[in-house]
């Protein structure tokens, strides 16, 4: 720990500020908070991003609708396929592309792999973080599964580069489908063991039961959405509200709890990704035949019509916006993302840390499920 | 699960039951004696195929990281449209996003499943992709192979991984189809075959080029054609037009006829259809139905220098719209009643309409260039007088008398020009219900399918029939595919690999044309030499016999004293210097007696050089 002593920060001769990251274990990424504390209780954080700032949003500017495609997805390096989809999603609205059936399924069904693997990320972190050291390899070599999914799928493991405007860049090899369901069957198989080892065991109950705890309404308040917001209680889902690709196609439900605390929010993960699972099958059992992609215009001469648009999808994280304006050029004119991070990592996280211990930072932090780049896009 | 869940706090002990994967196998794999093999389409190194590969550098304006450049590798021979350029990599920028996968139209860039190579030196980092197929050193076989040394420099063989696939790439493989007459209602009269674009099917056509400009290298008249793609792709004719007009000024001319190196050369012809540049031209050309107040060209200056030009065809016409706007004054001599040349009487009127040709003549009379038809130098004016009256004078008499096979009775058939002239500009040639045409050239093409219609004008309703004979087979037949295709769909019967022997006469009459199979038609050297089996003959049916072979030039007009000191080179063509001057001292030349392709736009090509020539002379430069 970087601990700092100050005297002319502090009030009172006991306080002291101390810096939370960015070289940290218990860090996110490239983050950091600082922290006034007083003893172990902490009086004040701030949350201090940038450290990832590479200016995407002004970068997208500077490149063609084509050549920001592999760009999009390296704002959120944990989950970038959502980002692929929310670009072409508002391109595709903004040039009236139409996308063919097929392709919205296989959206779906890709989007769901992404979620599964970002929890298990997210599950890695958590589970590492209270010290369940065996828990997070599993979760991590089951994500690998999954990466091998994307890899046969796609040819990339972490940037898929998958979801283009006019569909998906490729059709399913032979035979994927029948891989999808045997590793999800195999990850499947596990849970039992995740559930008696990690989820029911007394030791995270007690470490993370009232941890952070938010109310519904401060979660409105403050803008939260995904896990935190439906670990409120409020079954607050863009796949359901507002369905985009093929999640309208098939039956599924928003898993929700009320409490509001990291316990809760780390139990909508779980419930999430075995939803994603039962989701999957479903949807590759409804998936039709067909073309995959409708052929976009030559990327060299390609101009979108003027006009603005604002798309969101759901994130692992949560709601995830992109208001996209082109002035009828090669390029965007204006690009800027809703992160879910964005909220969860300034202002909730700040609020949430007042108060709490320093053994429990981490805790908070990771249960809010935050991605740094997200925040610096 | 909408239900609300109950917390499970569960017991301290239950975490023991992960105590069995003690015993378990380990999940990791022991890299590098367990291999992790990479996916069929993994994005790794790239893998470009040399021989393939055109240099045409749409790898590079795609990469988003600028992580390609195109190199010139002096060490290759660029084919014929082509370029010797070839992608460097960088992959301390490269991110295997694959863009430059999906774009290469040749499909010589893929990725390959590799993705090791470290090393000390940064400068290895950046370096041409290349395949098994062109290097050979680098790419090893699996006993040689070990993953131990892999690099850039040490690489598995065989390890395609991302590729190209048509159906998504991102380019536009297929062309918009041209609206044509269905051949079985165009063969019945010479109603223009091709309809032309719609201003929505020439921006939808226009929007597949790539603007690679292998074409710009092709076209001998170096047109800027991805610029007036563009140009039309962005709903502008009227600068299509310019752009057009600044190489080739009779568009509305070589919209329609023009031979198209350019599509030839052409990088999405490589696995899809090549860019229709031809009819994009025609487009512009069409759309724009005054040249004058769309082009706003104005002369230069009057410098007072007369030029003869002789000969109104395409190199002629140039030539004077070139010279005019230089501001010369120029005057062109041509023994027919309108502008045009070869292309005025040649190519029949369902591919070319005397209006179309018009319109680009009368432009550029419009511009100050006086034209004097219906002259026949060395009858109506001599040569010397031009000689001695003119500053310079410009030879674009192209290739006007028609070649005859010498076999027995050939007087009797029919000439190609002079048929094909009478029907476009004269009162139209009485034709037989079985003709034969000798030839596999383009001009056999266009006389066979305007005897075809001359046929069917001639004798409703009867049955008739028009066959070719051609010296050279299928794969040999100098005509283009589009032509003997279009041939084959009116019904035009084709003889490939036979040559004529007589024509057998029978009461003064003809009654058919006995052939001979061909053995060979080029010998060794690769120079025309036909052999034949003299055993193996045929007999083709046929009341009329028209030959068309070929066309040699006609320089009668020229004095003989002068005609000495005119030189030709081994190919029987004129002589002419950097310049475009002939042996003799202020006579230039260029079109088909100066050239090889004998077409519209290498005429103009060689205009374009005599052009410069002659201003430079005439300015004393």
């Amino acid at each position: 720990l970087n601990m700092n002593l100050s005297s002319k920060m502090s009030s009172s001769p006991r306080e002291l500020e101390l810096y939370f990251g960015p070289q940290h274990l218990g860090m996110v990424g490239n983050f950091s908070i600082t922290l006034k504390v007083e003893g172990d209780r902490i009086l004040e954080a701030q949350a201090n991003p940038g450290y990832l700032h590479r200016g995407f949003e002004k970068l997208m500017e500077y490149r063609t609708w084509i050549q920001n495609f592999p760009m999009v997805c390296r704002i959120n390096v944990v989950e970038p396929d959502s980002m692929e989809m929310v670009y072409a999603m508002a391109v595709e609205k903004l040039a009236q592309i139409e996308v063919p059936e097929r392709a919205h399924f296989i959206r779906s069904i890709y989007l769901e792999l992404a979620r599964v693997a970002s929890h298990l990320f997210g599950l890695w972190a958590y589970a590492n973080m209270l010290g369940f050291d065996t828990v997070a390899q599993w979760a991590m070599y089951h994500r690998d599964l999954i990466l091998d999914l994307f890899e046969e799928l796609t040819g990339g493991r972490v940037y898929h580069i998958y979801i283009w405007p006019g569909g998906v860049r490729r059709d399913f090899p032979p035979g994927f489908k029948d891989k999808i369901v045997n590793t999800l069957h195999s990850i499947g198989g596990c849970v039992p063991d995740y559930d008696s080892t990690f989820f029911n065991n007394r030791l995270f109950y007690d470490r993370s039961k009232g941890i952070g705890q938010l109310t519904l309404e401060q979660a409105k308040q403050w803008g939260a959405t995904g896990q935190t917001l439906r670990a409120t209680g409020m079954p607050y889902d863009i796949r359901k509200i507002e369905p985009y690709a093929a999640y309208d196609k098939v039956d599924w439900d928003v898993p929700v709890r009320e409490d509001g605390d990291a316990y809760s929010r780390v139990w909508v993960i779980r419930d999430e990704m075995i939803e994603s699972v039962h989701m999957i099958f479903k949807l590759l059992d409804a998936m039709p035949e067909g073309p995959v992609y409708n052929r976009i215009p030559n990327p060299f001469k390609w101009k979108v019509p003027r006009g603005d648009v604002y798309v969101r999808c759901e994130s692992s994280r949560g709601e995830l916006g992109l208001y996209l304006v082109s002035d009828g050029g090669d390029k965007p004119y204006r690009v800027h993302f809703r992160t879910p991070s964005y909220p969860h990592g300034l202002i909730i996280l700040e609020k949430l840390l007042e108060n709490a211990s320093i053994a429990d930072v981490g805790n908070i932090m990771i249960s809010l499920y935050v991605v740094a780049p997200e925040i610096d896009r | 699960m909408k239900e609300k869940t109950t917390d499970k706090k569960g017991s301290f002990l239950s975490p023991f039951k992960a105590v069995n994967y003690l015993f378990k196998k380990p999940r990791t794999l022991r890299y590098p004696f367990e291999p992790k093999e990479p996916a069929l389409r993994y994005r790794g190194f790239h893998l470009n195929d040399w021989e393939k590969c055109t240099g045409c550098g749409n790898c590079a304006d795609i990469c988003p990281n600028e992580a390609i450049k195109m190199v010139e590798i002096p060490e290759i021979e660029p084919k014929p449209g082509e370029k010797n350029d070839r992608p460097k990599l960088d992959y301390g920028r490269c991110c295997f996003c694959g863009l430059c996968v999906d774009i290469c139209p040749a499909g010589s860039l893929r990725l390959s499943r590799d993705y090791f190579h470290i090393h000390f030196d940064t400068d290895t980092f950046a370096f041409f992709p290349k395949d098994e197929k062109t290097d050979k050193e680098h790419f090893l076989g699996s006993e040689q192979y070990s993953i131990l040394k892999a690099s850039l420099a040490h690489r598995k063989e065989n390890y395609e991984g991302f590729t190209s696939d048509l159906e998504y790439s991102l380019f536009e493989p297929q062309r918009v189809s041209m609206p044509e007459v269905p051949p079985d209602e165009r063969k019945l009269s010479f109603i223009e075959q091709i309809i032309g674009y719609s201003k929505e099917e020439a921006k939808a056509e226009a929007s597949r080029c790539l603007e690679c400009k292998l074409c710009e290298e092709a076209c001998p008249a170096h047109l800027k054609i991805s610029d007036y793609i563009k140009a039309i792709y962005e709903d502008n004719p009227g600068e299509s037009l310019k752009k057009i007009f600044e190489d080739n000024p009779i568009p509305s001319i070589c919209g329609r006829i023009c031979m198209k190196h350019c599509e030839t050369a052409c990088s999405l012809s490589i696995r899809g259809e090549a860019l229709a540049v031809r009819w994009l031209k025609r487009f512009a050309a069409d759309s724009i139905k005054d040249y004058k107040t769309a082009l706003e060209l104005r002369a230069a200056e009057r410098t007072g220098k007369k030029i003869a030009v002789i000969g109104a065809g395409p190199s002629g016409l140039s030539i004077a719209h070139f010279l005019t706007l230089k501001g010369h004054n120029v005057v062109v001599f041509d023994s027919l009643p309108g502008g045009g040349g070869m292309v005025r009487v040649g190519p029949p009127l369902y591919r070319l309409p005397i209006e179309a040709i018009d319109k680009d003549v009368n432009y550029i009379a419009s511009l100050g260039v006086e034209f004097r038809f219906n002259t026949t130098i060395g009858k109506d004016i001599l040569f010397e007088d031009i000689l001695k009256e003119y500053d310079a004078i410009y030879l674009g008499v192209g290739t006007t008398a028609s070649r005859s096979t010498k076999v027995k009775n050939i007087d009797r058939a029919h000439l190609a020009l002079p048929f094909l002239q009478a029907n476009k500009i004269g009162s139209g040639t009485k034709v037989g219900k079985e003709i034969i045409v000798i030839g596999g050239g383009n001009v056999a093409m266009d006389v066979a399918r305007e005897a075809l219609r001359l046929q069917y004008m001639q004798h409703p309703g009867e049955k008739v029939i028009t066959k070719t004979v051609s010296l050279e087979d299928w794969d040999e037949m100098p005509a283009t595919k589009e032509e003997i295709e279009d041939a084959k769909a009116e019904g035009i019967q084709f003889n490939p690999g036979w040559g004529p022997k007589e024509v057998k006469v029978e009461d003064s009459r003809i009654k058919g044309l006995l052939c001979v199979k061909v053995k060979l038609v080029f010998d060794e050297q690769g120079r025309f030499s036909p052999t034949f089996y003299e055993e193996k003959q045929m007999f083709l049916e046929g009341d009329m016999i028209i030959e068309a072979i070929g066309q040699a030039p006609d320089f009668s007009f020229i004095p003989e004293k002068l005609f000495e000191k005119l030189q030709f080179t081994a190919q029987r063509k004129v002589k002419v210097d950097d310049n475009g001057m002939t042996t003799i001292p202020r006579v230039f030349a260029g079109g088909d007696i100066v050239n090889q392709n004998l077409d519209a736009v290498t005429a103009i090509a060689d205009a374009k050089i005599a052009t410069e020539g002659i201003h430079k002379m005439l300015s004393g430069r």
